[in-house]
């Protein structure tokens, strides 16, 4: 494969990994959850990293993960403590992540891990850092961490689709169902831990943010359907990687920020042009509804 | 020690700590009524979004000139706020999900601009990237004083207007019944925090501006159950927060002056939380026994 087709590859598993986890977010009203859990995996990489001495993927994960549960519960207790939610989670998220960023910049310079690669992600790098066993070349890492994230994500919302829609849409039901709505919770964080740091090479701790919450953002516009809400918020998410790239290379800049501007341009016609959500069509049968009631 | 005794003979460097003890002060106080407002998360975002304002700043008038980039840092923080009301006004999208979606846009426009600028205009020589996180040494006598006469004057307003904020938070029918201003109250309040955002983005960057505002009134809650004591506590918290983490920052070369702001704000609130007279854990503890 060339270089390109790597990169669109990269980005395409990004959106689509993000996309249906955002999904599940957006309708559970914890988009800002997830921009603080986004933010604190930084902590668990470099810890990860400051333990194994190695950017492995494995530790990696197994940091980010419990870094981006801890953030919740953190979250949660201050929440049942007492202090507001929006506050709770912004003092939880800036403690964490400025924690992970002067620890970041404790170890030298030699490492491929620094602030700027933190925040940005490096995508353009990611055709370059292959995995080779017994000596044949397997492709770039970077994929195969996004795809079995991937694969762990859709396996878990299929494997849970039924309690996740119960409990997401009516908690009381859910919780005289006997499903475990706790459980549900913190599986869905440990998702998007997984999702930030196999997308953090390459779109960096903040822009993962928009991958997460944008696109589902945009589905939640254009169906009402749950099902297909998550499956839409995959396919925007790879539309807006696609989309992004194109941009990227024709104005020479940020691929994983003009990713994220791609993701915001989707949502703007959603906005404005969704058939049943948009701004455009509620105004437009306002109009009609109003006609037929002076005609009538 | 020996270091500490250097720092504040070099004048530059009084200077620099000066500033962040007046911008520490100023954003606990305004702080305050953020949070009582419930806006924490919405300040977040007017500090992310501040980054492309700076960078168009940048591309329309092709300097480096602080006062232009406050400008457009204060343009794009109040598009972003009215973007999160429209989109929750006019859409089915909540407010968190709004304000997460205008966040890391804005950012990625930000980071798509700072990208297009480096590899365009001619190097780094911009220092744009220091609006990230914040670079105390990279301050000019100039923009520190910038820093000190805005915040003194955030304080000064904010001290004056005290009454009157207080009563439109808590109680915005009575204020109307008294003849206050709500609207405009709201209004001025909202400008003074877009200006805390946009003065304070150079020494704390814009991704981390909003811990000012929120760590330390949410620690001076853990003291006081009055909001003038909270106001005047949390201010000081902030003083002592950006006195700390930019006297590390100087003496420590390369380290980022934000996250050692913020670090210093997150362990007072720590100390609060388990110390603090009213609600803190240590007394509920000892209350139960």
């Amino acid at each position: 494969m060339t270089y390109g087709a790597w990169i669109i590859l990269t980005g395409v598993l990004v959106g689509v990994t993000c996309g249906i986890t955002g999904a599940l977010l957006v309708l559970r009203k914890m988009a800002m959850i997830a921009d603080a859990i986004s933010h604190t995996v930084l902590l668990g990489i470099v810890l990860a990293f400051l333990v194994t001495q190695s950017l492995n993927g494995l530790p990696m994960l197994i940091g980010a993960g419990a870094v981006g549960i801890l953030t919740a519960i953190l979250v949660q207790w201050l929440d049942s403590s007492g202090v507001q939610s929006g506050a709770a989670i912004g003092v939880v998220f800036t403690s964490l992540f400025a924690l992970g960023v002067v620890m970041l910049s404790f170890i030298g310079d030699g490492v491929h891990l620094d602030v700027e690669h933190a925040l940005m992600g490096e995508i353009a790098y990611v055709p370059w850092d292959t995995w080779t066993y017994a000596g044949i070349n397997l492709g770039p890492k970077a994929v195969w961490m996004l795809g079995g994230v991937f694969i762990l994500n859709l396996t878990i919302i299929l494997l849970f689709f039924k309690e996740f829609k119960v409990s997401t849409f009516d908690p009381q039901l859910a919780a005289s169902l006997g499903i475990p709505i706790l459980f549900l919770h913190y599986l869905l964080m440990g998702m998007v831990s997984f999702s930030t740091v196999a997308s953090f090479d390459s779109v960096g701790a903040i822009l993962v943010v928009a991958m997460l919450i944008v696109p589902g953002a945009t589905a939640y516009l254009l169906t009402d359907h749950f099902g297909w809400m998550i499956a839409l918020s995959a396919i925007i998410g790879a539309l807006a990687s696609i989309i992004g790239y194109g941009f990227a290379v024709w104005l020479d800049v940020s691929i994983a920020g003009s990713m994220a501007v791609s993701c915001g341009l989707l949502f703007t016609l959603a906005f404005f042009l969704s058939p049943k959500h948009g701004v455009v069509s509620k105004w437009w049968k306002r109009k009609s509804f109003r006609k037929s009631m002076a005609t009538s | 020690m020996q270091e500490l005794i250097e720092l504040l003979q070099n004048p530059n460097a009084r200077w620099v700590l000066i500033g962040s003890i007046l911008l520490g002060f100023a954003s606990g106080l305004i702080g305050s009524f953020v949070l009582l407002k419930k806006q924490s998360l919405i300040g977040d975002a007017m500090a992310h979004a501040a980054l492309p304002g700076i960078c168009i700043a940048y591309l329309i008038y092709g300097v480096k000139s602080t006062p232009l980039f406050l400008l457009g840092a204060a343009v794009s923080g109040l598009i972003a706020t009215y973007l999160i009301q429209a989109i929750v006004n006019h859409s089915r999208i909540k407010t968190d999900a709004s304000i997460g979606v205008v966040l890391s846009v804005s950012f990625g426009i930000g980071i798509v601009l700072l990208t297009y600028i480096t590899r365009h205009s001619g190097g780094n020589q911009a220092g744009l990237d220091d609006f990230i996180f914040g670079q105390a040494a990279a301050m000019v006598r100039s923009d520190v004083q910038m820093i000190a006469v805005g915040s003194l004057l955030i304080i000064l307003l904010t001290s004056l207007l005290f009454k009157e904020f207080k009563i439109s938070t808590f109680d915005p029918q009575y204020a109307k019944g008294l003849g206050l201003p709500v609207k405009g109250l709201n209004a001025i309040l909202m400008v003074l925090v877009i200006s805390m955002v946009v003065i304070g983005i150079q020494m704390v960057g814009v991704v981390l501006m909003v811990a000012l505002l929120i760590t330390p009134p949410l620690a001076a809650r853990y003291w006081t159950d009055r909001l003038e004591w909270m106001g005047f506590i949390s201010g000081l918290i902030g003083a002592v927060s950006g006195l700390i983490g930019t006297a590390i920052s100087t003496m420590g070369d390369g380290l980022p002056t934000g996250p050692l702001i913020v670090l210093t704000a997150s362990s007072i609130f720590i100390l609060s939380l388990l110390f603090g007279l009213r609600k803190g854990l240590l007394i509920k503890v000892v209350q139960r026994i």
